[in-house]
């Protein structure tokens, strides 16, 4: 293939992720809203466009046109810089994600930006560069509540960091690959009783990566950095108009990609839950679009139940939140690498 | 490609380091080494070693570089004071770099054709490759090494424990 088509057809898919992501963005918020507004017995947005569902566009709107606050005790470079980190890192990882079935067009992939052998370690690595854009911003603010907010996220960030990456070590095991298309391609062969959520034995290892993920992404309960009783805004505190959509779209981003990495290594992918019992459909189209459907729908599953989580517990105290991390998730992660091993080497 | 790709991150890296020595303020030198250990995971990656690449970046420039940045910034240190060194460091510094940088070099220049060459455009070592060559052929070392990491963090746990005992 050429290299003129390659850079084209490249750039051709990264727009549509982009734009389908910023889109799913906007609307994971809505959804938020709407579903904690029913968890709490109201109704949520509803006023614009029918059910609400022009709200994200207002709400971007509105954001845009906000007046661009810098307060005057700032260290400007860093202060600017941070929200991008955040941003960007939080756009990167979506880059190698595999959204459906391997098909090829020309040699080219069609529903991924990327295929690498390294793909998950490529997302830990981004997600251990994304701590810069919360650190940075709250020490740059120069405000106490954003630094402690930081400084909390941060500290969270990285305990967290330790559980989340041993619990996926289980499925790497299983697969015996980083590369993100292998590890949905060994849970594809019997439909729902091949996932690794059920017949590859990763079950503790889910509600591990499940609960370090809420951590990491600092959503409730463990959205300590910005508990608004103690610390305002936390990190963000700030922040005004465009730059703090800024962390906003990043902080929705990073739900979302936590939902295709989870619905990647524990819900079996693009795969159907039916496996072989649905034979394959005939039309290229339905052939197309099916995985994407699948896929789509297991992580809009996801994405509920962590909204679903916010609405109904309360926040953690930090000492406990620390605790939970190092003398619980990460014990519970380590054992079970052993057993996985264990049980890989005996069958 | 490699090429231009190499000569980008090359000078990234150069340029990254110099930062770090000239800035005043200890984040920004702290950020130019987060940029000096990007930079070289891509240099990595461009002579094949992807997993060395990843782990660079997860281990240095996150974990490591993190608790960097979190130290200065909780030490919130202000400025340096811009010193003109020592007239000792002035006189014996300068000529003991260059006889050291004149070792290295003559050791490597000769040992050069002793080793096994590499070039920009050659294959991808994989995962699989490099765990064979580490839990198979350097199976000893790399389970000492381990040892001997664990120790140090325990040695590391014994120090900051105060006198009372309590951690």
């Amino acid at each position: 293939m050429q290299l003129w088509m390659f850079v084209v057809l490249s750039l051709v898919k990264v727009i549509v992720v982009l734009v389908i992501f910023l889109t799913a963005v906007a609307y994971t918020v809505l959804l938020e809203r709407k579903l904690v507004g029913r968890i709490q017995n109201r109704w949520g947005p509803s006023r614009v466009g029918p059910f609400g569902l022009l709200q994200p566009l207002v709400d971007g709107l509105k954001l845009f046109l906000k007046e661009d606050i810098i307060p005057s005790g700032v260290y400007r470079p860093l202060y600017l810089l941070a929200p991008l980190i955040a941003l960007s890192c939080s756009l990167l990882s979506i880059a190698v994600i595999p959204f459906g079935a391997p098909m090829t067009w020309h040699g080219m992939r069609l529903f991924e930006i990327s295929d690498l052998n390294i793909g998950l370690l490529i997302l830990l690595s981004v997600t251990s560069i994304g701590v810069y854009g919360i650190a940075l911003s709250g020490w740059s603010s120069n405000n106490k509540y954003s630094l402690l907010g930081s400084l909390r996220a941060s500290a969270q960030m990285i305990s967290y960091e330790l559980a989340l990456g041993l619990s996926l070590v289980g499925v790497v095991l299983r697969a015996g690959s980083l590369s993100l298309t292998d590890i949905v391609k060994v849970q594809a062969v019997h439909g729902i009783a091949s996932w690794n959520i059920l017949g590859g034995g990763q079950i503790i290892a889910f509600f591990v990566y499940l609960m370090a993920a809420y951590a990491e992404t600092n959503r409730a309960p463990f959205d300590l950095p910005e508990a608004e009783t103690e610390l305002t805004g936390g990190y963000h505190t700030e922040y005004s108009s465009m730059k703090f959509a800024m962390f906003f779209m990043a902080e929705y981003g990073n739900m979302i990609t936590v939902g295709c990495v989870a619905t990647l290594l524990f819900l079996g992918g693009w795969t159907s839950p039916f496996g072989d019992l649905i034979p394959p459909p005939q039309n290229l189209v339905v052939q197309a679009l099916a995985p994407l459907f699948w896929f789509v729908a297991k992580v809009f599953c996801f994405l509920f139940l962590y909204i679903w989580v916010r609405g109904t517990l309360p926040r953690f105290r930090y000492d406990q939140l620390m605790g939970f991390g190092w003398k619980f998730l990460l014990p519970v992660a380590m054992l079970n690498i052993v057993g996985t091993s264990l049980a890989l080497s005996l069958l | 490609m490699h090429l231009v790709l190499f000569l980008i991150f090359a000078i990234f890296a150069l340029a990254g380091a110099v930062n770090l020595l000239l800035q005043k303020h200890p984040i920004n030198s702290a950020l130019s080494l987060i940029v000096v250990m990007s930079s070289l995971a891509v240099l990595y990656l461009l002579l094949g070693a992807e997993f060395l690449a990843m782990a660079q970046i997860i281990v240095y420039a996150g974990a490591i570089m993190v608790l960097f940045t979190f130290v200065v910034m909780l030490l919130n240190e202000g400025r340096e004071e811009k010193t003109w060194g020592s007239r000792t460091a002035k006189t014996l510094g300068f000529p003991a770099a260059a006889v050291l940088l004149a070792i290295f070099a003559a050791t490597i220049l000769r040992a050069g054709r002793h080793y096994g060459t590499i070039s920009l455009s050659d294959g991808v070592t994989t995962t699989q490759e490099l765990s064979k060559v580490l839990f198979r052929d350097l199976l000893l070392p790399f389970e000492l090494t381990s040892v001997l990491i664990l120790i140090a963090i325990l040695g590391a746990v014994a120090l900051a424990r105060k006198d009372n005992g309590e951690a």
